[in-house]
């Protein structure tokens, strides 16, 4: 966890702690403006208002703090508003330069002044990955003073064509750990619109990176932040016959990968528990194809159920009370729940059909699910105890793979007519979308503010291989992850506390 | 009927070209000049060196260990009953003999599916020994999916060659 200089619980105690510890230079104004927060720092905003509210509030000058910023006599043009699912028009110009620190000292993660760069290298990787904005190329960036970074020169970054600037510092403390500051300006109305703080071990040096990105992303499109968290997943490699798979874990940026198995056992699907202290996967280890819970910390891993017979497609319950997983015995397959502790399993579906893949609502009280009861895989919805099963998919094709979002207003799936395509619904089955076009795109997976899927597109014949992708909302920002390997069953964890 | 046509011509194919593990060869006889005593080169296993009851045994007398399927769908053709006849027929001369019956899909279908959809084809195989008389004890079934195809192409002759059950005796 990372210890952050403005906390995120208490709006009055952060902007408390934001006077006290404030950087060198004059304390930049803190916001007060309506119901947005004291301290713009604070993440998950769930509580605020309609998003237009709180951008027009946001963007106010603090001395303006009351006006409604669309009638104020000399205010700058249109407020800074990134919009996430209405289509990408212009990403945002934005300019991020190197992040300097006062005095370049040796740490365990590098020199700080090697990491202010690489700091701003994160931020701007993330934000331009997520196809919202456009950072400035390094030749239009100059290098920022320290004193500098809580008093922009705005008439200079004014002119590269930015509309938004990001500065930060980083600085070593004498105990190992190092600092990180982040703060968010708009440069046409001249105001700073967000600051965040963070004092990170210097293994986690990169979150404080993914922590800044995740500021200046929900300040500017008011969705949750997504940045700081990570994928586990299956790293591929060998002949096509026979795939030496391993569980891997990485940053959501590709960063900090680690192989976690060995590869001597077929691996599949591993996905997060919701306290990230663990992943619950399928191992064919011993020929017994059974569900595992592997310890990310320790490296220790436990079978689930003892095996009646084979077992997959295990999921964590949102409190991480329960394991949903299928079981297939004399050539049946169906959906049940163990406690994630272990124990006997509870069955939640009957049909003679293919049940599978069942994946829970966020608040726990429904799951989806895939069956070929009606003659072809389609979506169903039951109660979390497997009550009332219904279908909700009802377009040409076949569907597959469901997954509810975080924000439990959509469920992503495969859909299979001719090719694989991962798309979205609503949770009741309408308004389908399909967000990707490609020979086979299969297993999609929820990024923690639910704006963003990952999954993964395999390739046609005796040397087709399979690579992690992401696509947003509008399928129009679309690309590959960067792995070592290959790599399939992609799984994003939630964001990092 | 083509498919039918089909699923022989595969079998044949797979019987040609092997399995993961060859069976031994045997030379072809020499020109008739030659005399009884003519000795064997010693290219692999001697038929000799199989034991009887072993899943190389079965292998070579059975007519198939592989059963194929049409897509998506778990029957027994007539063509798998007459392989899964002569895979029954071998089971009984040797009773003490434990076998796996391995259920494969195309890669032309999602993972967890699969998984399902290859327990069926194994246990649908399964299920037609134990009919002809095999003590189901005997028989376990296991689901590979679509994470081991015999075939590499994306086309509907590899489709075909992977959507089987291999039976394996354990040895």
């Amino acid at each position: 966890m990372i210890d952050s200089l403005f906390p995120l619980s208490s709006p009055a105690k952060a902007g408390a702690q934001a006077r006290r510890k404030a950087p060198i230079g004059a304390a930049a104004p803190v916001l007060r403006t309506g119901r947005a927060p004291a301290f713009a720092g604070e993440l998950g905003l769930k509580a605020i208002g309609p998003l237009f509210a709180v951008l027009a509030l946001a963007l106010a000058t603090p001395a303006l703090a009351q006006t409604d910023p669309a009638t104020a006599p000399g205010q700058a043009p249109a407020p800074l508003e990134v919009s996430v699912t209405g289509g990408v028009s212009a990403p945002l110009p934005i300019a991020i330069p190197v992040m300097p620190t006062a005095q370049a000292v040796s740490t365990a993660a590098g020199s700080t002044d090697v990491l202010g760069r690489q700091l701003a290298d994160i931020v701007a990787n993330d934000l331009r990955n997520s196809g919202l904005f456009k950072p400035l190329a390094p030749g239009a960036l100059r290098p920022v003073a320290f004193p500098e970074v809580t008093a922009p020169t705005y008439d200079y970054w004014g002119g590269t064509g930015a509309q938004a600037l990001v500065q930060g510092f980083i600085r070593a403390n004498g105990d190992g750990t190092l600092t990180v500051g982040c703060y968010l300006y708009d440069i046409f109305s001249k105001a700073e619109l967000g600051r965040a703080g963070f004092v990170v071990p210097p293994a986690d040096w990169r979150r404080a990176g993914h922590k800044c990105a995740d500021m200046v992303y929900h300040r500017l499109t008011g969705e949750g932040p997504y940045f700081d968290s990570r994928v586990v997943y299956v790293s591929e490699t060998g002949p096509k016959a026979k795939r030496i798979k391993r569980l891997a874990i990485m940053d959501q940026d590709g960063a900090n990968h680690r192989f976690l198995t060995n590869g001597q056992s077929i691996v599949l699907t591993p996905r997060f528990a919701p306290n990230q202290q663990s992943i619950v996967y399928m191992s064919y280890v011993g020929d017994r194809p059974s569900i595992y819970v592997y310890d990310i910390g320790s490296g220790r891993q436990r079978l689930v159920v003892q095996n009646v017979s084979l077992s997959f497609a295990p999921r964590f319950s949102p409190d991480g009370r329960y394991i949903l997983f299928s079981m297939a015995q004399g050539g049946n397959t169906d959906i049940y729940r163990v406690s994630s502790q272990g124990g006997s399993p509870q069955r939640l579906t009957t049909s003679p059909g293919i049940d599978t893949g069942g994946s829970y609502s966020p608040d726990g009280s429904r799951i989806v699910f895939e069956s070929d009861r009606s003659g072809g895989q389609q979506l169903y919805v039951m109660n979390a105890d497997g009550s009332d099963q219904r279908r909700i998919s009802f377009g040409g094709g076949r569907y597959a793979t469901p997954v509810w979002s975080p924000r439990g207003d959509l469920i992503a799936f495969t859909k299979i007519a001719g090719s694989f395509r991962i798309g979205t619904m609503s949770a009741s089955g309408g308004n389908e979308k399909l967000l990707t076009n490609s020979w086979q795109d299969e297993g999609p997976s929820w990024s923690p503010n639910g704006r963003v899927i990952t999954f993964f597109r395999s390739g046609q014949g005796g040397a087709g291989k399979a690579d992690l992708w992401m696509v947003d909302l509008t399928g129009q920002v679309e690309r590959k992850i960067p792995t070592p390997l290959d790599g399939s069953d992609p799984a994003w964890g939630p964001l990092r506390p | 009927m083509k498919t039918s046509n089909l699923l022989l011509a595969a079998t044949a194919l797979i019987a040609v070209a092997g399995c993961a593990k060859k069976r031994p060869e045997v030379l072809p006889p020499a020109p008739e000049t030659s005399d009884v005593t003519q000795p064997q080169q010693p290219t692999g296993p001697a038929n000799a060196g199989i034991v009887p009851g072993s899943d190389a045994d079965f292998r070579r007398s059975v007519s198939s260990n592989t059963v194929n399927f049409a897509v998506d769908v778990y029957d027994i053709d007539p063509t798998a009953r007459a392989i899964l006849d002569s895979q029954a027929e071998w089971l009984a001369k040797y009773p003490n003999v434990r076998a796996t019956i391995e259920g494969h899909c195309d890669e032309r279908g999602t993972r967890e599916y699969n998984l399902g959809l290859g327990d069926r084809r194994a246990n649908a195989a399964k299920n037609y020994l134990v009919a002809k008389g095999v003590d189901p004890s005997r028989l376990t079934t296991i689901s590979y999916g679509k994470e081991r195809p015999l075939a590499l192409g994306s086309d509907d002759s590899s489709y075909a060659q992977n959507r089987r059950t291999v039976t394996v005796v354990l040895n």
